[in-house]
Parts: C-alpha cells; sequence; structure tokens
C-alpha cells in the first residue's frame, strides 16, 4: 500500500530520521540529494530568470520611444544576444531540471535519482558557466553582440569574449547532457515495481523524451560553437567564406540544435499541464496514450524542420517546400495534445485555484503562439514575417506564456508539497491576473509591429512604430514587477512558513505516487519500494 | 500633449477591423497598423492572400477550441455543482481531429506551393539588378550599365538618430527610412535581383514587394519583382537580419519611375553619380568586386 509510506506532515520528528547533512556546505555543495539539488536549480533559474528580465527591460526602455536615449546600440545588441542566452540557457532550462530533480524520483517511486554524484556536478557547473558568460559584459570590447543564434561571420567579428562564451556554451552542454543523462537512468531503472512505462505520469513521459532530445543536440551545439572558436582563433575556414567555407552551413548545423532546444523547452511544459488540468477538473487525462504518442512524434518530427529557421537563405526550392510541410505536419500532433487538454476540462467539476489558472492561460496563450508557428511555416508569408516583431512576438507567447507559465503552474502546484505549507492563494492569484494581462499588453502588439514591418533585433525604429511599442514597453514593466510578487510568494510560503499546512495530498484531484508521500517529503523519497496502486497513479486511464 | 493621447486612444477606439482594411489601401507603414501590407506586386498580393488565408483559418479553429474551453469553465464548475464524468478517451473525436487539420493543412499546402514556384521562377529577367550588403550601407549596381552606387542612412536621420543628439525623431522625415540615394527602378518590367554581401549577412526587405532575401557573403541569391505600371512612387524598407551596431540604420528606398521615363532616369543617374564619384568611398576592394563578378 503506497499509503504506508505518509508521513504525518505534522510529525515533528521527521526531520531527525531524514539523516540531512548539517552545515551549509555538506547540505548543498556536497549534497547528493534530489530534492536539494532540485530546489538548487530552481532558485538559480529563478535568479537568471530575474537577471535575463533585467536585460529585458533594458530593451524595452529603449525601445519605449524612437530615438536612442539609453543605450548605445553596441550595448543593446549584448541585451538582446544575452537576453537570450541567460533566459534559454540559464532559466528556462535548469528550471525544468530542477523539476525534473524533485519530482521524477518521487513521481515513479524512487529513493533519489540513478546518478547522485553526477547530479551534483550538473548543477553546480551551472553557477561557473553563467559567471563565466556574464564575466564577458565587462570585458573589453562586451559581451556577445552578433544575437544568441551566434550567426558567422557577425558573431567573429566581436573581441575575444566569445572564447568565454564558447566556453560557457560548453559547460552549460555538458552539465545538459549529464542532467539528461541521469533522468533517463532514473526513469528507466528506478521505477518502482508496477510502474510500467505506459503508467507513468505525463510528466516523466515528457522528461523521457526531452532528455533524449538534449543527449541528441548539445553536442551538435558544442560541435557548432567549436567550429567558432577554431574560425576565430585558429585560422580555420569552416564558415568563412572568403577560406572556402560556408556560412550557412552554421545556420543549418545551428537550427539542427536550435528546433529540437525548441522542444526541449516545451515538452516539460506539455507534462506539467497534463498533471494539472486533470488535477483541478477531477477528471483522468483525455487520451493519456495520445499524449505520450504526441509527444514523441513531437520530438520526431523536431529534427527535420530546422531550416524554417532560415527560409530567406536562399535555399533550393525543393528544400523550401520540404520543410514547410515537415512544419506544418507538428501541428497534427500539437494540436491533438490541446484537444485533449480541452477534452479533459469538458463535463469535468473545476475549481480555479492558481496552478490551474495559469494551465488554462497556458493552453490558450502556448495556442496562440502555435498559431503564429503555423503561420510562420508557410513560406512565402515567412518572406515577409521573417525577421520581424511578428516572429519575436511568436517566441515570446511560446516561451514566455508557453514554457515560463508551465513553470510558474508548476510552483504553486507543487510547492505546498515541497515546503508542507500552502501559499496565499489570494495573492498567487493577483500574480495570476497581473501577469496574464501584462504579458498579453508586452507581446501581443508586437504582433501588429511585425506585420507592419518592424524588424528585430533594431534599437531605435520609424515613429510610426511608437505607439505600439509604447504599449509593449508598458506591458514589459508590469509582467517584470508583477513578477516579484512571485518571489513574495514563494519567499513567503517557502521561508516564513506561515501558510497553513499542507496535507499529504495538498489538491481533492490529485493523482500520482508524489502525493502519497508526506508535505514536505521525507530527505529520501522511497526508501522501500512503494506498491502501486493503479488508483492514486497518474491521471491517465491506464487501461486503455 | 493631451490631445495626441486623446487623437491616439480613438484611433484604438476604431478597433482591430477598421484598422485591418485600412492598412491595404496605402503602401507604407501607418501609425496603430496593425495588419500586413498588400503590397504592390502581384506576388505581394499573393503573399497577402496566404497571409489571410492562414489568418483567419486559426481564428477559426481559436473560436472552436477557445470557446470549448470557456463554456466548460463557465459550466463545469465545482462550484455549481458540476460531478465529473469518468471517461477519458473517444476514439471517434481523436479520429477526427487528426484527420480534419491534415485536411485542412493539405488545402493550405496547396496555394503556397504554387505562389513559392511562382516566387522562385527567376527566369526571363528583362533588366537585372546587383545589391550587395555592407557594414551598414547598401551598394546597387544595374547589370551590364556602367551604373554603381552607394546608399545610405540620409544625414538628417543619422544625425538624430545618436544617444543625446537633442533632435526628436518626430520632425525628421521618414526617421531612419531615407536613404542619400535611393534605387531607381522601372515598373512593368521583370526585374532579377542577385544580392549578396561583402562583411556580414544583411537581409534585403522592401515590405511592399512581398518577400525578403538574405544578402550572404560568399553566396549570390536571387530574387525577382515585377511592379506594375501605375504604382510609380517611393517604397521604403530596412536590412532584416542582424549584422552589427548599425543593423537599424541601414534602410532601404525604392524609387519605381514609369518604364518608358527609366532611361532618362538611368542617365541622369549616371551623370549624378560621375560628378560625385570621386568623394564616394571605396568600400570594396578591388579583389572583391572581381570575386563577385567572376561569381556569377
Amino acid at each position: 500500500m503506497a499509503n504506508a509510506h505518509t508521513h504525518d506532515s505534522h510529525d515533528a520528528h521527521h526531520d531527525e530520521h531524514d539523516h540531512k547533512p548539517t552545515g551549509f556546505f555538506n547540505r548543498w555543495v556536497l549534497t547528493t540529494n534530489h530534492k536539494d539539488i532540485g530546489t538548487m536549480y530552481l532558485v538559480f533559474a529563478l535568479i537568471m530568470f530575474f537577471i535575463g528580465g533585467a536585460m529585458a527591460l533594458v530593451i524595452r526602455a529603449e525601445l519605449f520611444q524612437p530615438g536612442l536615449q539609453l543605450v548605445h546600440p553596441e550595448f543593446f545588441n549584448q541585451m538582446t544576444t544575452m537576453h537570450a542566452l541567460v533566459m534559454i540557457f540559464g532559466a528556462v532550462m535548469p528550471a525544468f531540471v530542477g523539476l525534473a530533480n524533485w519530482l521524477v524520483p518521487m513521481m515513479v517511486g524512487a529513493p533519489d535519482m540513478a546518478l547522485p554524484r553526477m547530479n551534483n556536478w550538473s548543477f553546480w557547473i551551472m553557477p561557473f558557466a553563467f559567471t563565466l558568460l556574464l564575466s564577458t559584459l565587462f570585458m573589453p570590447g562586451g559581451g556577445p553582440a552578433g544575437g544568441w543564434t551566434l550567426y558567422p561571420p557577425l558573431s567573429l567579428q566581436g573581441g575575444n569574449s566569445a572564447a568565454f562564451v564558447i566556453f560557457a556554451i560548453h559547460m552549460m552542454g555538458i552539465s545538459s547532457i549529464m542532467g539528461a543523462i541521469n533522468i533517463i537512468a532514473t526513469i528507466l531503472n528506478m521505477r518502482a515495481p508496477g510502474m510500467d512505462l505506459l503508467k507513468m505520469p505525463v510528466f516523466v513521459w515528457t522528461w523521457l523524451i526531452t532528455a533524449f532530445l538534449l543527449i541528441a543536440v548539445m553536442p551538435v551545439l558544442a560541435g557548432a560553437v567549436t567550429m567558432l572558436l577554431t574560425d576565430k582563433f585558429f585560422g580555420t575556414s569552416f564558415f568563412n567564406a572568403m577560406g572556402g567555407g560556408d556560412p550557412v552551413m552554421f545556420q543549418h548545423i545551428f537550427w539542427f540544435f536550435g528546433h529540437p532546444e525548441v522542444y526541449i523547452m516545451i515538452l516539460p511544459a506539455f507534462g506539467i499541464v497534463s498533471e494539472i488540468i486533470p488535477t483541478f477538473a477531477r477528471k483522468p487525462l483525455f487520451g493519456y496514450q495520445a499524449m505520450v504518442y504526441a509527444t514523441a512524434s513531437i520530438a520526431f518530427l523536431s529534427f527535420i524542420v530546422w531550416a524554417h529557421h532560415m527560409f530567406t537563405v536562399g535555399m533550393p526550392l525543393g528544400a523550401e517546400l520540404f520543410f514547410m510541410y515537415a512544419t506544418m505536419l507538428i501541428a497534427i500532433p500539437t494540436g491533438v495534445k490541446v484537444f485533449n487538454w480541452a477534452s479533459t476540462m469538458w463535463q469535468s467539476s473545476m475549481t480555479f485555484e492558481t496552478p490551474m489558472l495559469f494551465a488554462i492561460a497556458f493552453v490558450i496563450l502556448f495556442t496562440i503562439g502555435g498559431f503564429s508557428g503555423l503561420m510562420l511555416a508557410i513560406v512565402p508569408a515567412d518572406f515577409q514575417y521573417h525577421d520581424t516583431y511578428f516572429v519575436v512576438a511568436h517566441f515570446h507567447y511560446v516561451l514566455v506564456t508557453g514554457a515560463i507559465f508551465s513553470l510558474m503552474a508548476a510552483t504553486y502546484y507543487w510547492l505546498p508539497k515541497w515546503t508542507g505549507r500552502m501559499y496565499n492563494e489570494t495573492l498567487g492569484k493577483w500574480h495570476f491576473w497581473l501577469s496574464t494581462i501584462s504579458v498579453n499588453v508586452l507581446f501581443f502588439p508586437q504582433h501588429f509591429l511585425g506585420l507592419a514591418g518592424m524588424p528585430r533585433r533594431i534599437p531605435d525604429y520609424n515613429v510610426i512604430f511608437t505607439e505600439f511599442n509604447m504599449i509593449s514597453s508598458v506591458g514589459a514593466f508590469g509582467f517584470g514587477l508583477s513578477q516579484l510578487l512571485f518571489v513574495y510568494i514563494v519567499w513567503k510560503c517557502a521561508y516564513s512558513r506561515s501558510g497553513e499546512k499542507a496535507t499529504a495530498q495538498v489538491w481533492e484531484g490529485a493523482r500520482g505516487l508524489e502525493w502519497t508521500l508526506s508535505s514536505p517529503p521525507p530527505h529520501h523519497s522511497f526508501s522501500t519500494p512503494p506498491v502501486i496502486d493503479d488508483r492514486v497513479l497518474a491521471h491517465g486511464d491506464v487501461t486503455h | 500633449m493631451r490631445k495626441q493621447w486623446q487623437c491616439t486612444l480613438a484611433a484604438a477606439g476604431m478597433g482591430l477591423l477598421a484598422a485591418f482594411g485600412a492598412a491595404a489601401q496605402d503602401t507604407g507603414p501607418k501609425r496603430w497598423q496593425l495588419n500586413m501590407t498588400e503590397g504592390i506586386t502581384e506576388t505581394s498580393k499573393l503573399v497577402y492572400d496566404l497571409h489571410m488565408q492562414i489568418f483567419y483559418i486559426c481564428c477559426v479553429i481559436g473560436v472552436i477550441v477557445f470557446g470549448a474551453m470557456f463554456y466548460s469553465m463557465y459550466k463545469f464548475r465545482k462550484s455549481k455543482g458540476a460531478v465529473a464524468a469518468k471517461w477519458s478517451h473517444n476514439t471517434t473525436a481523436e479520429v477526427i481531429w487528426t484527420v480534419v487539420p491534415i485536411l485542412i493543412l493539405v488545402v493550405m499546402a496547396i496555394p503556397a506551393t504554387r505562389v513559392l514556384y511562382q516566387m522562385y521562377d527567376t527566369g526571363k529577367p528583362e533588366m537585372t539588378v546587383e545589391i550587395r550588403g555592407y557594414q551598414w550601407l547598401w551598394e546597387y549596381k544595374y547589370h551590364g550599365e556602367d551604373v554603381k552606387f552607394i546608399s545610405r542612412l540620409k544625414r538628417d536621420s543619422d544625425q538624430a538618430r545618436r544617444v543625446g543628439s537633442g533632435k526628436d525623431p518626430n520632425t525628421v522625415d521618414n526617421y531612419l527610412l531615407d536613404v542619400d540615394q535611393p534605387l531607381i527602378l522601372p515598373s512593368d518590367t521583370k526585374i532579377r535581383f542577385v544580392i549578396s554581401a561583402d562583411d556580414v549577412i544583411h537581409g534585403w526587405w522592401v515590405p511592399v514587394l512581398g518577400w525578403k532575401q538574405d544578402a550572404i557573403p560568399g553566396f549570390i541569391n536571387e530574387a525577382w519583382t515585377k511592379i506594375p505600371a501605375g504604382k510609380e512612387g517611393t517604397y521604403r524598407g530596412q536590412c532584416a537580419e542582424l549584422c552589427g551596431k548599425d543593423h537599424g540604420f541601414m534602410p532601404i528606398v525604392v524609387k519605381v519611375v514609369p518604364k518608358a521615363e527609366f532611361p532618362q532616369a538611368l542617365a541622369a543617374l549616371k551623370l549624378e553619380l560621375n560628378g560625385i564619384d570621386s568623394e564616394k568611398p571605396q568600400l570594396a576592394s578591388a579583389e572583391l568586386a572581381a570575386g563577385f563578378e567572376s561569381a556569377k
């Protein structure tokens, strides 16, 4: 019986039975505990979210009105480049790895991750990698300014800080690969008896597939940036047309990494939402197996659509058509997912706590981002959209109201489990509404700007674009400030511990092994394997 | 100031649809413009039509899906006593919502393919223009004519855009969208462009022509346009691919003249350029220019 492992949350002595290491150094620096490492990943990601967010606010402040008021174009370009690198590699990816660390062992009935020492290392690389990356802003010549896509020849024009950036990217790649190996090893080897693959929570499934994507493409990025390194410092000509190289080849290699990377940042989000919506709908997830197969299809398709990022480089007609058709195909499995979430809500019994609000907003706003993605797949139309603010609007809808909103939803959903205390629901709802309204004020007008002809990555613009840029900037500051509320809510729940005590179950409709553990769970999740009872398993109807 | 805000609010109040309609009338972007330009060529209209088709399809799907979700949120609330059903799959529904989107995509892919074929058909041009991107200006050359010139950001914009210039961009005509020497093109002529770059990748984009094309060192890309008679005028665009610090400051201006007047316009341009030729900065080294020639 899984419930046998439920510790009463007000058991004041359970900490003593946990064998938690004492002292900061032993507890956090030398830790091999999946929960502590998960917490560190999440805190790290939150710090990076604010650093990357501050850079976004520099960008939006400069773009508030035409003319250059605050920064020089060189610095503006460093901000756009760094904002993307920090948000992608520093905020979104580590946050999902942090969630995987916390949740995968608890969800599959394992005591910890399969490779705990490697887990420690994969986290502790990250602060060093980002110190290195951010330090380039203070080096002569400044940080990278050629866009996060690092297209040569432009990315080779900057100062020697390029070497630091490339080394930092190598370190992030090593960290990601080790994290991915650990997650795969845990899921494939550490499941409790009876936790068949097709009984796993969808979050575990999406992370399993994501981990394979990471292992497949991070080395590709490492190869691409290494070639940049040798082109810049060792006289090779991989991408230098003057030496017989090919600048477009970099784009092919980069996007062969870059497109699966997009799904690395969204598949775990699909998993989170697939956990949350059934909980608050009190109804099993619609089409569990379809969700799993759709995730796998999306992962497969992500490898054969990369050149849709480069429709304007002058590819042959046949290549343009292939990548257009392949890209349009992604709409099918993605549509299946959205229809399944909507069907889960149909004839359910819903309540709207903060995690559910964020999850519903995710479905709607991510779908809007999906629509603009479908529009971008149409090659002739892309000839107009490409490199405009329409693209900026598109990927922020899928990344901010997609990935980031799913992370917010996940935090509110599992925070009571992690801390043993409820967060303040009223403040949570305030945070949701402020974020949702401001994020749309921020990004929706960018569709209009792009369609009207405003290119992306420009520090200044013609005066006819003023109004929507102003609106967008106002939204940006609103969204940025709203996130301070998020920090306050989390801080209050996790540290001041003033909230109501959480039960093990936390949410009435919650299903899955993590809810059979106490809140907060013991330091080592399942010291003995739980006995799997299908009724407490994930939300899927496991008989189909 | 207050009045200006009232005006802008009123304009916003006119609503999305009004602006959608208005956007199509004129060629340059307008304040509060919401939609893509229809452009001035046959191709750009086809692109616009594709854009609107896929947009309407997305709208319909959005209304159905979001409608179902909002209906659920209204109807199936625990607070209203809703009891959750137990079902979690429905094969018929799942087949329908897999097959119907496939059909929609096929319907969408057919016209997109047709338009793309047309856009790729650079054959039988009546004239060819060479475009080269440099950090941060454009160089144009009429193929077979001895006319080559640099087109860069106009001086008044260039002064106003400096940090702390003290000059209000609102007082500058076509701020950041004007050049010292526009590219003159004839109407009613199939013009082929061969596009390359000298230093880093640039992107040549005039929205009313309906496409953009990257200018890449070592590559020669092709594109074409045919501006119908009666659409003469001045059209503006910008570099679309991040190309360094002044990426935002290398606009494109195309001046379309009637086909019959083009020879005179070209002759006048030649005269003008020869007069100022000595002042023209020599950007491309002779070798690079030779390489560009032989690559063709």
